[in-house]
């Protein structure tokens, strides 16, 4: 264990002393305690980015399962370095937001920071783990983690619906990443990603490649709400409004960025990888921008939002994926996708986790966060107006802010894919940057709808819960205004990001492109001249601004009043479906009926076995080798028969008891013929007392009547007896003449040598009991005493009144 | 002889699972008993009957019948009779109970 072993799994750690903490110290906010925690890591990670900085990267072994491979291997790259900033810089933010946000005395703070501590600590280990089942724990650590944050206020059904929900998607798409990184594992041998990298040609070449491909791409897009799996995102929104701006802004829904971005390298360079990531980003780009003009709550039209924007970071690391397809120099040409893709995931994380909070503080001083409801705001909250300002300014990508300058890159990154001239490119090419501009458009109107109904025109006090409306607690706003702090000074500044944090990062998703010491040129400017993007920007600003202005018009639409998600229909059919269907085939299975469970084993057993020895062809006759038979033991055996076959039409009580003791005796005999005394001792003597006891129960007993039973039950019941029969003489008789044919010699001579020399009894099968398999005897007592005690018990002990089981 | 044993052993798994199968809890009681009667020969059966002395050393015999499928059958039939008298006392109780031993009435609420 290193320290950034310790590191990673620390809130794990001081998970487990949370619950103390909140019982112990009452008087202060758990939250002080917690907030220590990402700080120390932040500042922690901080120190690894001069190594990343210089193109080094870290690894540190733990082995844990060294011979399925699995080992806990943490690896420091720029990408991963990224995320963990992003995870602790939010964390820190984030927490310091809720301790005034849950400031109720009532808030269940010790279950609120546990969830939080392990959703912070899997995200910590999903980003840094090296080896791919370790992520893959971590993966899911982070979905069942954020499903408790959405369910925390559990009392409300909404609340666990959403969590039901993102916690369905999330975990399906988990398992299928999980068959992906098998199948990798099969393909190369290693869960290692690192190695995986080094030995990518093993994948390239293999069938499983694109089957591969799909599992895992199917895990980052459910874990990056991409259409169509995005429906979860707006319904996790019932999560306390920290927990939105940490998850389902800047940490978990990058999850599956991060995925791609890591995997990049291993499935990369191919048209289908190229295509399906660009097109699911970009289709998730429009639908999200189209879903959040729709809206009506503040806090869905920022969930739309991000669903969109997290396709819009897909879509460029698709597009960047080209790189890879040209080996010649020239492929430096085509990262411009990849450095708008890490350079957006910075700022979405930056303005987006302003807006939710924002968003929170608005719903925590009016009560709503309905934008019918709300407005008139900005006199009232100028410091959350302007936080908002800045915010959606940046989102729709307004100069100098961050946004715009990765709104600028994405759009030259859409661009320059149409003219790659590859995977069809030439065809369908000019389609990726009109839907991104379109998409644009529709971003620039959601940003303003949020400013212009919630902060500007009249206050309508009497539609909120509150009877006056005031500014945020100071401590509620420090967050959002260090956010917002980074939102301008990355936006005038880019460049001090970009070799300290955006190139290793790059160099991380496209190792191999540059050669030793060289650099990605990340020269992120605000002017480019009068080029294709500019025109592409100002068309967006021109058409948004007409669009919201003709707003009263177009808001009568049919579109504009439902809110509903068509897939939020599927998914809840779908659902209503899964639980019908199993209800049918649970009733269907599960009858009460101790006949029909019966049937469903004998007939499983018979098929299974008649199957088996069908396939393998296990049916023999063997005539050899047979003992004779004694002209009694015909009589001996027709008695038996004779008596066994008559229990079941035996109408009286008494008579049934004699013939089924009679059929008993009849086995003693047959054991004495077969040479063995005690088992005829054994049978005599439990025989009669078997007797005694039916006779004393019986009296107690009913009437044997006849069975009243349809006669089509009558029929099947015949068969199952009949095949089961059958079954068992076949068995039988292929058994022994399997075993006189190959002739394996029995194990007797074992006890039969040893039985005077090693325990010094002359009667073998006693030896055998109660020395050689003693403790099987043993067990075998404890069994006949647990039934003597339920005997008793089912006799003596009666429930007192009113008592049930 | 160990092939009509087989057919015996056959005769009477199909006569105990066409009791275990009927809706009397009594006759499935006695299904029970003789179903393990079947096992008890089958086992036996599969051990070369008839060869060589009872496995006692001192009686002066050389060779023996295998003695180790004897000791499974003997700790089959204590254990069949433990299983035996639990069931029937078990059904003793149920019937006092419920004062029925017509396993279709004894299934328990229909929408559970």
């Amino acid at each position: 264990m290193t320290l950034l072993h310790w590191a990673t799994i620390s809130p794990f750690l001081l998970a487990i002393f949370i619950p103390l903490l909140y019982k112990y110290f009452r008087k202060i906010h758990t939250g002080w305690f917690v907030l220590i925690l990402p700080l120390v890591l932040f500042i922690y990670y901080l120190n690894y980015l001069p190594v990343t900085r210089d193109g080094g990267t870290v690894m540190e072994y733990v082995p844990w399962v060294p011979s399925l491979g699995i080992n806990i291997d943490l690896y420091v790259d720029g990408l991963s370095l990224l995320f963990a900033l992003l995870i602790t810089g939010i964390g820190v933010l984030v927490v310091l937001y809720s301790i005034y946000y849950l400031a109720d005395k009532k808030e269940r703070l010790n279950n609120f920071y546990v969830y939080l501590l392990l959703f912070m600590g899997a995200m910590l280990g999903v980003v840094l783990s090296d080896n791919l089942i370790v992520l893959y724990v971590f993966w899911e650590a982070t979905s069942i983690s954020s499903a408790l944050l959405i369910s925390y206020w559990f009392h409300r059904e909404k609340s666990i619906y959403g969590a039901q929900k993102s916690m369905f998607i999330t975990v399906f798409g988990g398992l299928s990443m999980l068959g992906g990184f098998s199948l990798i594992y099969v393909m190369t041998g290693t869960f290692s990603i690192r190695e995986i990298i080094a030995n990518v040609d093993l994948v390239t070449a293999s069938s499983l490649f694109i089957p591969a491909m799909l599992l895992v791409l199917l895990g980052a897009f459910t874990k990056s709400a991409q259409f169509p799996f995005h429906i979860w995102l707006p319904d996790a929104m019932e999560a306390p409004t920290p927990v939105s701006a940490y998850l389902h802004s800047a940490t978990m829904v990058k999850a599956g960025i991060y995925l791609v971005a890591r995997v990049t390298p291993i499935f990369g360079g191919g048209a289908a990888w190229f295509w399906i990531i660009t097109l699911a980003g970009l289709t998730t780009l429009i639908w999200g921008s189209l879903q959040a003009v729709r809206q009506k709550d503040l806090k869905s039209i920022l969930a739309f939002s991000t669903v969109s924007q997290l396709g819009m970071i897909m879509s460029l690391l698709g597009a960047g994926s080209a790189a890879y397809y040209f080996n010649d120099g020239d492929n430096l040409l085509y990262t411009t996708a990849i450095l708008a893709a890490v350079f957006h995931l910075i700022n979405h994380a930056t303005f987006k986790g302003s807006l939710f909070m924002a968003a929170g503080i608005v719903d925590h001083q009016t009560g709503t966060r309905d934008i019918r409801k709300l407005g008139g705001l900005m006199t009232f909250m100028p410091i959350t107006a302007t936080i908002s300002l800045f915010g959606l300014a940046a989102m729709a990508g307004i100069p100098p802010l961050n946004g715009f300058l990765s709104k600028e890159l994405f759009f030259t990154g859409m661009v320059q894919a149409s003219q790659y001239g590859i995977f069809n490119l030439d065809t369908w090419g000019m389609f990726l940057p009109i839907i991104a501009w379109i998409a644009s458009i529709f971003t620039f109107l959601y940003c303003a709808i949020i400013f212009f109904k919630t902060f500007r025109g009249k206050l309508q006090l009497e539609k909120l819960n509150v009877s006056k409306v005031r500014e945020a607690p100071f401590g509620m706003l420090i967050s959002p205004i260090i956010l917002i702090t980074l939102v301008i000074v990355f936006g005038l500044f880019p460049n001090i990001l970009a070799y300290s944090i955006i190139d290793p990062a790059m160099q991380s998703i496209l190792p191999g492109i540059l050669s030793v010491g060289e650099r990605f040129e990340v020269n992120i400017t605000h002017w480019h001249g009068f080029n294709l993007e500019l025109w592409m920007t100002l068309g967006v600003f021109l058409i948004g601004i007409l669009l919201y202005r003709t707003m009263n018009r177009w808001s009568k639409l049919g579109f504009y009043r439902s809110e509903q998600d068509i897939f939020n229909y599927v998914y809840d059919q779908g659902y209503d479906g899964l639980i019908k269907g199993s209800q049918v085939i649970t009733r269907a299975q599960i009858t009460g009926r101790l006949r029909d469970y019966f049937v469903y084993m004998c007939v499983f057993m018979v098929l299974l076995i008649f199957y088996t020895m069908f396939k393998y062809d296990g049916f023999m006759l063997s005539t050899d080798n047979l003992s004779p038979i004694e002209p009694y033991m015909w009589l001996v055996l027709i008695a038996f028969v004779a008596s066994i076959v008559a229990v079941p039409f035996i109408n009286n009580r008494m008579t049934a008891i004699i013939v089924t003791g009679a059929a008993g005796y009849l086995v003693a005999i047959m054991f004495t013929i077969f040479r063995a005394p005690d088992l005829a001792l054994t049978q005599l003597l439990i025989e009669t007392v078997s007797v005694i006891l039916f006779m004393l129960v019986f009296v107690h007993l009913p009437k044997l009547k006849k069975d009243k039973i349809k006669p089509s039950t009558k029929i099947v019941n015949l068969i199952v007896s009949v095949s089961v029969g059958v079954m068992m003489t076949l068995v039988s008789i292929s058994a022994f003449a399997f075993g006189s044919e190959t002739g394996f010699s029995s194990i007797r001579e074992y006890f039969i040598e040893n039985s005077k020399a090693l325990a010094g009894g002359y009667n073998i099968v006693n030896v055998i009991l109660v020395d050689f398999r003693g403790l099987d005897t043993m067990l075998e007592i404890l069994v006949l005493a647990i039934a003597a005690l339920g005997v008793i018990s089912f006799i003596k002990l009666r429930l007192k009144e009113g008592e049930d089981v | 002889m160990e092939i009509v044993m087989s057919i015996v052993i056959g005769i009477v798994f199909a006569i105990s699972v066409y009791l275990l199968l009927s809706r009397n809890l009594i006759r499935v009681i006695l299904g029970t008993l003789t179903i393990s009667h079947g096992v008890h020969l089958l086992l036996i059966t599969m051990s070369e009957l008839q060869r060589g002395a009872p496995p006692l050393l001192n009686i002066g015999e050389e060779n023996f019948t295998d003695p180790l499928p004897q000791a499974l059958v003997l700790t089959a039939i204590v254990i069949a009779f433990g299983v035996t008298s639990m069931l029937l006392v078990m059904g003793y109780r149920t019937y006092k109970e419920h004062n029925t031993e017509d396993l279709d009435q004894l299934r328990g609420s229909a929408d559970e």
